[in-house]
């Protein structure tokens, strides 16, 4: 494997595979580095990963499962010349040329970056959620899911994700509860008015998870009405957790322009960010649309950039 | 045993416990489903390890949708799962998808 390249892609969810598509077709042989295998939304093929049938993705009227989509996402761009490696990246130097890309104690260099790492879902943060992921804690609805036939379980949540689980869920649970602590969802009215008219799924609005409780397996949550500050117990067998995102930006801290919530700054208009020669796209700099096919543009935004900036450079 | 032709031993309700009795070396049970994203990431990494640890240990996948009575008897609740059975006995659990490195690691008390 050549260890220097025109073009690295960090990341293979939808922005960065579009991006493998453009580049490779414009003969730049990009080598995307993709990612480790995980049970959460950070792995290769991104947040489509974990999730079943992808409704809105325009040429699929019949719906399409997600990790299918991005297989096809992934054999397309290996069709044209792109090459992989399932390997996380570790640190990057971008200070001067060639960029350089470190994987563990391997290093890449590149003529230009292209920075797709995606955003993972956030944990509640509370005693014991680590512990009992896997023992009725699930970062996963498509995965577990199947586990909790007849039983009761929760998710926790009020965006398009949350809803989608929750309605998923209930192929299996007996009862869902969505724990959601505003008093109205953040989701899409045709998500909304799914979840609101299934008899499965009752939800809890002004209501936070405080306590999760179990030994070796998950028994219950304890809740706070955030409005009134009462507290009780919801006795289930299995929770599930949809509370958001966070971007995969900690490896390029103090390097490229950032928000305070680590989102990547790009120039307006365009892929560019501080570092010439880098360009970001897909979730990991989008907060606001974070769609499959926001994501898949921006990818090709940032494929064109890096084309024309690589033409620049003589 | 039904050796598959990347080196797993595919299982069922019904050989499950002659292939992990039997076994003169550690085995690694994948349990698994058609429809879990991240047990397809892991499938060809097991298969590489498969290959690379021949002898040493023996990989082999359980499909949860068709032998649920197994995944229940070891109360897995998610997947992918691999369960490390010895001699028999349950050694080892580890819940959720990882990286090849990270796997090997987790597997390194059963390897050479």
């Amino acid at each position: 494997m050549s260890q220097h390249h025109r073009v690295i892609i960090i990341g293979s969810g939808p922005a960065g595979l579009t991006a493998a598509i453009y580049t490779a077709r414009a003969n730049l042989a990009p080598f995307v580095i993709e990612g480790e295998p995980s049970s959460t939304s950070d792995q290769p093929g991104g947040q489509l990963m974990l999730t079943t049938e992808v409704e809105n993705f325009p040429g699929f009227p019949e719906g399409i499962m997600g990790p299918e989509l991005m297989m096809r996402f992934r054999d397309q761009a290996a069709k044209f010349g792109a090459t992989f490696l399932t390997a996380k990246a570790t640190k990057v130097e971008f200070g001067e040329k060639p960029l350089r890309v470190h994987v563990r104690d391997e290093v890449f260099t590149a003529d230009s970056v292209i920075v797709s790492t995606g955003a993972q879902s956030l944990m509640l943060g509370l005693h014991d959620e680590e512990r009992l992921i896997g023992h009725g804690l699930s970062t996963c609805a498509t995965c577990d899911g199947f586990f909790f036939r007849g039983k009761e379980i929760a998710v926790v949540g009020g965006g398009d994700s949350a809803i989608e689980e929750a309605s998923f869920l209930t192929k299996f649970a007996s009862k869902v509860t969505l724990i959601h602590r505003r008093d109205s969802f953040r989701a899409s009215k045709i998500m909304q008015d799914r979840a609101l008219n299934n008899p499965k799924i009752e939800v809890r609005w002004n209501t936070a998870v405080s306590e999760i409780i179990g030994d070796d397996q998950l028994q219950g949550v304890k809740l706070l009405d955030t409005v009134t500050g009462a507290q009780s117990t919801l006795d289930i067998a299995g929770l599930f957790i949809a509370i958001g995102h966070r971007p995969n930006t900690d490896v390029f801290k103090g390097i490229l322009d950032m928000e305070d919530s680590g989102y990547l700054i790009t120039r307006p208009d365009s892929t560019y960010t501080n570092i010439p020669g880098v360009f970001a796209c897909g979730d990991v700099k989008d907060h606001t649309y974070r769609q499959a096919i926001t994501a898949a543009g921006s990818g090709c935004m940032a494929a064109i950039d890096a084309e024309r900036w690589l033409e620049q450079q003589h | 045993m039904a050796v598959m032709a990347d080196g797993i031993v595919t299982l069922t309700s019904g050989t499950f416990d002659e292939v992990v009795n039997s076994s003169s070396t550690p085995v690694v049970v994948d349990f698994w489903a058609e429809w879990c994203g991240p047990c397809k990431m892991i499938a060809p990494i097991l298969g590489e390890i498969a290959a690379e640890k021949a002898g040493q240990v023996t990989i082999a996948k359980l499909n949860v949708d068709d032998h649920g009575d197994i995944a229940q008897r070891y109360g897995v609740m998610s997947i992918p799962t691999l369960l490390v059975f010895h001699n028999g006995e349950l050694k080892k659990t580890m819940v959720g998808a990882k990286g090849k490195g990270q796997l090997l690691a987790d597997l390194g008390e059963f390897l050479d």
